[in-house]
């Protein structure tokens, strides 16, 4: 199939001090196709978007949109060529409806009520049902997705660049997200395509250039590849499957039951009646949509937020009314999903990241006094039991990237042979091999008879390492199955289906 | 047109280098601020920064230099924990007027007795009189989430209004044939707090301000506690995580400050004020906050801070009696190096980046 040209990107290079994001980078997208930009984390596929987007100026290297030279300064002249851009985290206003939202990203926004006409137009022509009146703290995540997605479609892109679209989304919701991505493909949009996943991109895209350490490395036809063909592709090696030794069933060393708690976030969702156990040796997986509850369960857990003593027991001890510490005392960590600011702190160094959780249990402090060399050599095992990627353990933690602060931070809670781990996003924004070996650490864990509970949005994950399954939905979690013969459809049930989303595609 | 980039980490360089390049800048300011008042610029900033270290008077001066440094160290250290820690102390003022007049209180209650135990009593009153009056804004934000910046600085205002009710009234003076302010402590050997070595300007004061130097130093990097404040003002939700209660936090940083405050206010008004009066504090609860910055609110910074702080004052003082310059001239001077400090400081994160041919 040929198609005209649309985008030309050629020999593209950026570099930031200390290291080169993109190297001599060169690929080109016909009008009308969906073509992926796959890699691992630090591959440099935001780089590359958001030069794309004007958001970064390339050192060297030329860009040609529809024949004639393309070089933006800044986002508005990226739109104003026909280049939208949906990003991974949302820029929205949560006190503010959608049309108010999609306002406030144009530079001419039309009267309101005319804006609201136009946002129902679209969102009916492309079957992304959305009410321009309702408040945004009241959306679900797929919902705010599609705000982005229609401040995009009112530009008439010509492109259209989406950085890691699914995460956010059931299966049902991507599901249509695909049609919707389809449609605007058939009538001529082009569609740049970032994601991890590489099974939505043997569906979904017709092309696909793989980066790896910044520069191209292959390029292919997804649908012509097995997802273990590309995967190897991005990290450049073999890769392992995770394996499972399923110890026998014991005693239960992680009970919950009858938990409810209002949320202390803004828009939050707040627990109601959670129950569950886990055994030792067992991983729970809990899966759901971003925003029904996940940050607030993993609180609970963690001891940030208390509640009555026998809510929560750690083998069989209560400690629902005890704090973080007096918790990891009992043999439970956790480990949040938000790495920037509360899993660690962003300014300080990794050593001190280090004492920030393993402080109590391994023995760091004496007299209250902070055992530095203790920590350091903590932190050290960490960097190599898990291969992060940083010059020394003295470096800030916002100097490293995602996927190389989330290996730091999965070690940090691994290594410490706690009885019961809590992890929220294990892998979220993590490359296929790091993912690949913090769920097979994991696993490893488990098969000591550690208790685990992943919290996670990738289902394709829990499936892999969980052994009973269950879904959190507006604060509620559903009745844990065994996760041996679960199909998606009846995950995707268990979810809450679609959001109501079906009915637009009847037409 | 140039751009602000943040930096990866850091930068170690402008991290030392913000508060001299702040004083050099403050100095041209102020340079031509007092031109501009028809100063000779040169004689002013030699006034203010080498007479009193090595001009005519200065075996005289150099003694006040220490006078001055000691309560504004001794605030500053306390501030700069809580500043740490993103807990807002602004009313040091109060919180020093408060400590002196309880430790005031405990002495004049005594006289005459003569007894070792006495100043040190009096040292104890002092801080738990500060402690208590940061209290209030400490258990009002923790209860009720109150600002802690607003009602830490009106109750410096409480506080001035119960000085002057006490130099008046309370504790006025029986013998001071009717003229406002305490009895003079140099008169009371048992409850004065006088200079240790001649010439030097060191009393208690200056000693406690060391030794809190050191304390706090240690308690930053190799304490717990320390760990848990700096963790607390830089990612506060880490610090839940981590297992730090905030309120506790607030109620442990507020007290050491105000206790810190307190027992600048004791050394003060047993020493170089000598009595209770209406104006015996000089607003060094508000100059320590300034002070806390230009150290870098780290317990080391803050010792040399507090001398250059003294240095301005002790300097101002003699620019305003031999250059005639006005009071008002030497605050806006003081008042330069906080503005300039931290607009250098945005060096430490960020850096400038020319950005070509963008519009």
């Amino acid at each position: 199939m040929t198609r005209p040209e649309l985008l030309r990107v050629e020999g593209i290079t950026k570099a930031y001090p200390g290291v080169v994001a993109n190297s001599d980078v060169s690929f080109s997208i016909g009008e009308g196709e969906i073509h992926a930009l796959l890699g691992e984390n630090g591959a440099g596929k935001s780089t590359m978007v958001k030069m794309i987007y004007g958001l970064v100026r390339p050192d060297s290297g030329t860009m040609t949109l529809r024949g004639a030279p393309y070089q933006p300064a800044k986002p508005a002249e990226a739109r104003r060529s026909g280049v939208a851009m949906v990003f991974q985290h949302f820029s929205l206003f949560e006190a503010l409806n959608v049309a108010e939202n999609v306002a406030l990203g144009m530079e001419n926004p039309p009267a309101m009520r005319e804006l609201a006409a136009r946002i129902r137009a679209v969102s009916e022509e492309y079957g992304l049902p959305l009410d321009p009146s309702r408040m945004v703290g009241d959306l679900s995540a797929g919902e705010r997705q599609r705000v982005e997605i229609i401040r995009c479609l009112l530009q008439d892109p010509k492109l259209l660049i989406m950085d890691e679209p699914t995460s956010v989304l059931t299966p049902q919701e991507v599901e249509i997200l695909f049609r919707t991505l389809r449609q605007l493909a058939r009538e001529g949009t082009a569609i740049l395509y970032i994601s991890h996943k590489l099974e939505e991109i043997r569906s979904l895209c017709d092309e696909a250039t793989i980066l790896r350490r910044g520069k191209v490395v292959a390029t292919c036809t997804p649908r012509d590849r097995t997802a273990r063909e590309m995967a190897e592709l991005m990290v450049g090696q073999a890769l392992k499957t995770p394996e499972r030794r399923m110890g026998a069933k014991s005693e239960v060393a992680l009970g919950v039951s009858d938990l409810s708690l209002e949320s202390p976030i803004p828009f939050g969702t707040s627990l109601k009646g959670v129950s569950f156990t886990v055994a030792k040796g067992e991983v729970l997986g809990i899966a759901g949509v971003a925003g029904n509850g996940q940050d607030e369960l993993l609180l609970a857990l963690s001891g940030e937020l208390k509640a009555a003593p026998d809510r929560v027991r750690v083998a069989g001890q209560p400690v629902g009314d005890c704090g973080p510490v007096e918790r990891r005392r009992a043999g439970l960590v956790a480990a949040p999903e938000d790495r920037y600011g509360h899993a660690a702190a962003p300014d300080m160094s990794l050593v001190e990241n280090a004492f920030l959780t393993a402080g109590v249990r391994k023995g760091l402090t004496r007299n209250g006094f902070v055992d530095w060399a203790g920590t350091r050599k903590f932190a050290e095992e960490i960097i190599a039991a898990y291969d992060v990627r940083t010059p020394g353990p003295d470096v800030a933690a916002r100097a490293l990237s995602g996927g190389n602060l989330q290996k730091f931070l999965m070690g940090r809670e691994l290594m410490q042979g706690a009885q019961v781990i809590v992890i929220n996003q294990p892998t979220w924004g993590v490359d296929a091999a790091a993912a690949a070996s913090i769920r097979q650490s994991i696993l490893d864990r488990a098969g000591e008879g550690a208790a685990v509970v992943v919290i996670s949005q990738d289902l394709d994950e829990l499936l892999e390492v969980a052994d009973s399954f269950a879904v959190l939905n507006e604060g509620r979690l559903t009745k844990p199955r065994p996760t041996e013969g679960l199909t998606m459809d009846e995950i995707g049930l268990m979810m809450g289906g679609a959001h109501g989303m079906e009915v637009a595609h009847h037409v | 047109m140039l751009r602000l980039e943040k930096r990866p980490t850091p930068s170690r360089f402008w991290l030392y280098a913000t508060p001299p390049v702040a004083v050099i800048l403050t100095m041209v300011a102020g340079g031509i601020l007092f031109a501009a008042m028809g100063k000779n610029p040169f004689e002013v900033i030699r006034t203010i920064f080498w007479d009193p270290v090595f001009g005519e008077f200065a075996f005289y001066l150099r003694g006040q230099l220490l006078v001055k440094a000691g309560p504004l160290i001794l605030i500053a250290i306390g501030l700069a924990l809580g500043f740490r820690a993103g807990i807002w102390n602004i009313g040091a003022e109060g919180q020093y007027i408060m400590g002196a007049i309880f430790g005031a209180s405990v002495g004049l209650a005594v006289f005459p007795t003569e007894n070792r135990l006495i100043f040190p009593v009096m040292v104890v009153a002092g801080a738990f009189g500060g402690w208590l009056w940061a209290m209030i804004p400490a258990i009002l934000k923790t209860r009720f989430n109150t600002n802690e910046i607003l009602v830490s600085l009106m109750l410096v205002y409480v506080a001035e209004t119960i000085l002057a009710k006490a130099s008046t009234g309370f504790l006025k003076n029986p013998e001071g044939m009717g003229f406002p302010g305490s009895r003079n402590f140099s008169s009371y050997p048992a409850a004065a707090n006088p200079e240790l070595i001649a010439g030097t300007g060191l009393h208690w004061g200056g000693v406690a301000a060391f030794v809190t130097a050191i304390l706090a130093y240690v308690l930053l990097t190799r304490h717990q506690t320390g760990f848990q404040i700096r963790l607390a003002g830089q990612a506060p939700r880490a610090a839940r995580f981590h297992g730090v209660s905030p309120a506790r936090l607030v109620v442990m940083c507020m007290g050491l400050s105000g206790a810190m405050a307190g027992m600048a206010g004791l050394f003060e008004v047993t020493g170089p004020a000598g009595q209770i009066s209406i104006d015996f504090n000089t607003g060094y609860g508000f100059t320590a906050i300034i002070v806390a910055f230009l150290g870098r609110l780290n317990p080391l910074g803050i010792v040399l801070a507090g001398f250059l702080m003294a240095l301005t004052y002790v300097g101002g003082e003699m620019a305003s009696t031999n250059l005639g310059l006005p009071d008002a001239a030497i605050q806006v001077f003081q008042g330069m190096l906080l503005f300039f400090l931290l607009a250098v400081d945005v060096l430490t994160n960020y850096r400038f980046r020319l950005a070509v041919g963008a519009h």
